[in-house]
C-alpha cells in the first residue's frame, strides 16, 4: 500500500509541472462550462454540451494520460528505476490508475455540476462516467505498455481516442455510423448520460441490454491488458 | 578463477553465465566470486556486455544459460528483502525531469520506507543540499550524475551496482564521484563497477575483470594483472633535439641505449610501465574504448616518433 501511495503522490507532483497531462484533465470539463454558459441556441438539446464534452472526455482524458505517464516512464527509464526497488508492476499500475482515475472523476465532477445533475442523477451521471474512465483507462494501459517510448505511444493513442472520443459527436449525425458507434463505449456513456433524467428512458436502455455493451468493452479491454501486463511484468 | 573469498563472505557469485540476445552471444560463460565490502572494476569497451551482466545480476534480466546469486539469492527470483539491501545506478535508469531533486530521492525514499532525514543527509554527502529544490530538468550533468549517486545509496546498500558512473564528466566532478565511491566502500558497501576508464579502475578496484566480446579475459588486482604482462616494459628516451624513441625491454634495448648515449645527447631516459589499457591491448588487440590497434608483436618494436 506505502508504493501505491508514493507512486499516486509523486504522479500528483508530476502532473502539477506537466502541461500536457494536466490539460488533459481540465480541458473537456472547462470547456464544457464555457460553452454551457456561453452558447444558446434555439432547439438545442439541454445541456448539449455537457453530454457532447462528457464522452469526449472519457475517450481521451484517460487513455491519453495513462499511455503517456507509463510511455514516459518507460522512455526515461525511471519505471526500471521503480522496478529495480522491487515496486511491482501491479502497484505501480494502481497507483497510476488510482491518480487518473480520481483526477477524471473529479472533472466527472465539474461536468455533472454544470449538466445541473443532482442528488441520485448526479451519482449515476458518475458511475456512467467511472466505467467509461475505466475501460479508457485499460486502453491507455495497453498503449503504454506495448509501447517502447512516448512517441510510439502517442503515435498509437492519438487516434484511437480521436475514434473514441469523435465517434459518439459523429454519431450524431450519421446514422450509419450510430449503428457502429452502438457498440462502442464512448458513444454507450453519452447515450446513458443522456437518459439518467428519463426514467423510461433509462429502463429502455436496460430492455435493449446496453449496459452489455459496456461491459462487453470493459471485458475486451480487460483481455487486452492481461495480455500486455503478462507480456510486460 | 580461483577462489580467493571464503563461502561466507561472498556478495556476487556468477557461475558460468551465458547470455543472448538472438544469435548475438553476449556473454559467454562468466565465473566471478565478490567478496563484501570489495570494489570490483569490469573493465571493456562499449558492447563488451558489461551492463548486460549488471542487468542479470539486478535481476532485470534472465540470463540463458549459468546461475548468479546476489547477496545468497538466485539473481532470478530476488526477494524484496534483498532488493532493499541493493543500489544501482544505471545509465539508462533517469530521473523525474519535473521533480525537484528532493522529491526525486523522497520518491525512493518512501519506497524503501526511508525517513526524511536520510534523503536530506544523501543530498548533503553528495553536495546537492543548496540545489535539492531545483527541477532537475534544469542542472548540469555533473550534478544529474551525484544525484543518482545518492539515489543509489539512500537506503545505506550492501551492494552497490555503478554502470559507468564517470562516462562524459569532466575531471572535476569524476573525481568527486571517485571520493563518494570511495566513501561509500569504507562503509563496507561491496561495489560492482563498470567502466571503460583504466585510470578510475586502478585508481578505486580492489580487482578488476577484463571483459572483451562476452568473455573475462584476466582477472586480479590491478597491479598484479598489470605485473603479469610486464614483458609490455618500454624504455623511453628523449633525445636532445627533442625526439623521443621507445624501445621494448629486453636484453636488445640495453645495446641500443649503449650505442645511442655514444652517438647521442640524451637528455631523458624513463620506462613505461604496462598498464590495464595496454594489458587489454595485448590481450584483446583492442583498446578500452574499443577501437582495433595493432597486436602487441606490432607495437612492440620500438622505433623513432
Amino acid at each position: 500500500m506505502r508504493k501505491i501511495r508514493t507512486i499516486f503522490i509523486k504522479q500528483l507532483k508530476d502532473t502539477v509541472k506537466n502541461k500536457a497531462v494536466l490539460i488533459q484533465f481540465i480541458l473537456f470539463p472547462v470547456m464544457a462550462v464555457i460553452m454551457e454558459n456561453a452558447i444558446d441556441i434555439a432547439d438545442m438539446p439541454e445541456h448539449f454540451f455537457v453530454l457532447l464534452f462528457s464522452s469526449m472526455y472519457v475517450g481521451m482524458a484517460p487513455l491519453t494520460c495513462v499511455s503517456a505517464i507509463i510511455s514516459e516512464e518507460k522512455e526515461t527509464g525511471t519505471l526500471g528505476m521503480l522496478r529495480m526497488s522491487n515496486v511491482r508492476a501491479w502497484e505501480y499500475l494502481a497507483g497510476i490508475g488510482i491518480y487518473v482515475f480520481a483526477l477524471c472523476m473529479a472533472g466527472g465532477v465539474v461536468l455533472a455540476w454544470t449538466g445541473e445533475y443532482k442528488g441520485r442523477d448526479m451519482g449515476a451521471f458518475l458511475l456512467v462516467m467511472a466505467g467509461g474512465v475505466l475501460i479508457s483507462m485499460l486502453i491507455g494501459a495497453v498503449i503504454g505498455l506495448a509501447s517502447k517510448n512516448q512517441m510510439s505511444g502517442i503515435s498509437v493513442s492519438v487516434p484511437v481516442t480521436m475514434v473514441f472520443s469523435f465517434l459518439p459527436m459523429l454519431s450524431m449525425f450519421n446514422e450509419k455510423i450510430r449503428d457502429i458507434a452502438k457498440f462502442v463505449y464512448s458513444y454507450e456513456v453519452q447515450d446513458a448520460l443522456g437518459r439518467i433524467r428519463e426514467t423510461e428512458g433509462l429502463r429502455e436502455m436496460f430492455r435493449e441490454g446496453r449496459p452489455l455493451v459496456l461491459a462487453l468493452n470493459l471485458l475486451i479491454a480487460g483481455i487486452l491488458f492481461g495480455f500486455a501486463y503478462k507480456r510486460s511484468a | 578463477m580461483e577462489k580467493i573469498i571464503s563461502e561466507k563472505n561472498i556478495s556476487i557469485d556468477i557461475q558460468d553465465i551465458s547470455h543472448e540476445f538472438g544469435e548475438n552471444k553476449v556473454l559467454k560463460g562468466i565465473r566471478l566470486q565478490i567478496g563484501k565490502g570489495e570494489i570490483f572494476g569490469l573493465l571493456g569497451p562499449s558492447g563488451a556486455g558489461k551492463t548486460t551482466l549488471i542487468k542479470i545480476l539486478t535481476g532485470q534480466l534472465s540470463q540463458c544459460f549459468g546461475k548468479a546469486l546476489l547477496l545468497g539469492e538466485d539473481t532470478e527470483k530476488l526477494s524484496n528483502a534483498v532488493y532493499k539491501r541493493l543500489g544501482v545506478m544505471l545509465e539508462n535508469l533517469g530521473l523525474y525531469e519535473r521533480l525537484s531533486c528532493y522529491d526525486n530521492l523522497k520518491v525512493f525514499a518512501d519506497i524503501y520506507g526511508v525517513e526524511k532525514e536520510a534523503v536530506l543527509e544523501a543530498l548533503k554527502r553528495v553536495g546537492l543540499y543548496e540545489a535539492r529544490k531545483r527541477a532537475v530538468l534544469n542542472i548540469s550533468k555533473g550534478m544529474r550524475q551525484r544525484l543518482m549517486f545518492a539515489r543509489a545509496i539512500l537506503n545505506d546498500p550492501e551492494v552497490l551496482f555503478l554502470d559507468e558512473p564517470t562516462a562524459g564528466l569532466d575531471p572535476g566532478v569524476m573525481k568527486e564521484i571517485h571520493r563518494l565511491i570511495e566513501e561509500q566502500s569504507e562503509r563496507g558497501t561491496t561495489i560492482f563497477l563498470t567502466t571503460h576508464n583504466m585510470e578510475e579502475a586502478e585508481k578505486l578496484c580492489g580487482r578488476v575483470g577484463l571483459l572483451c566480446k562476452g568473455k573475462i579475459v584476466e582477472c586480479g588486482r590491478p597491479k598484479e594483472v598489470c605485473a603479469k604482462y610486464d614483458h609490455q616494459r618500454q624504455i623511453g628516451i628523449l633525445l636532445g633535439s627533442g625526439e623521443k624513441m621507445f624501445f621494448p625491454n629486453g636484453p636488445e634495448a640495453a645495446e641500443k641505449m649503449k650505442q645511442l648515449l655514444l652517438t647521442e645527447k640524451i637528455a631523458e631516459i624513463h620506462t613505461t610501465e604496462p598498464n590495464l589499457e595496454t594489458v587489454f591491448l595485448e590481450l584483446t588487440g583492442m583498446d578500452l574504448q574499443g577501437q582495433m590497434h595493432m597486436t602487441h608483436a606490432g607495437l612492440a618494436t620500438g622505433g623513432r616518433i
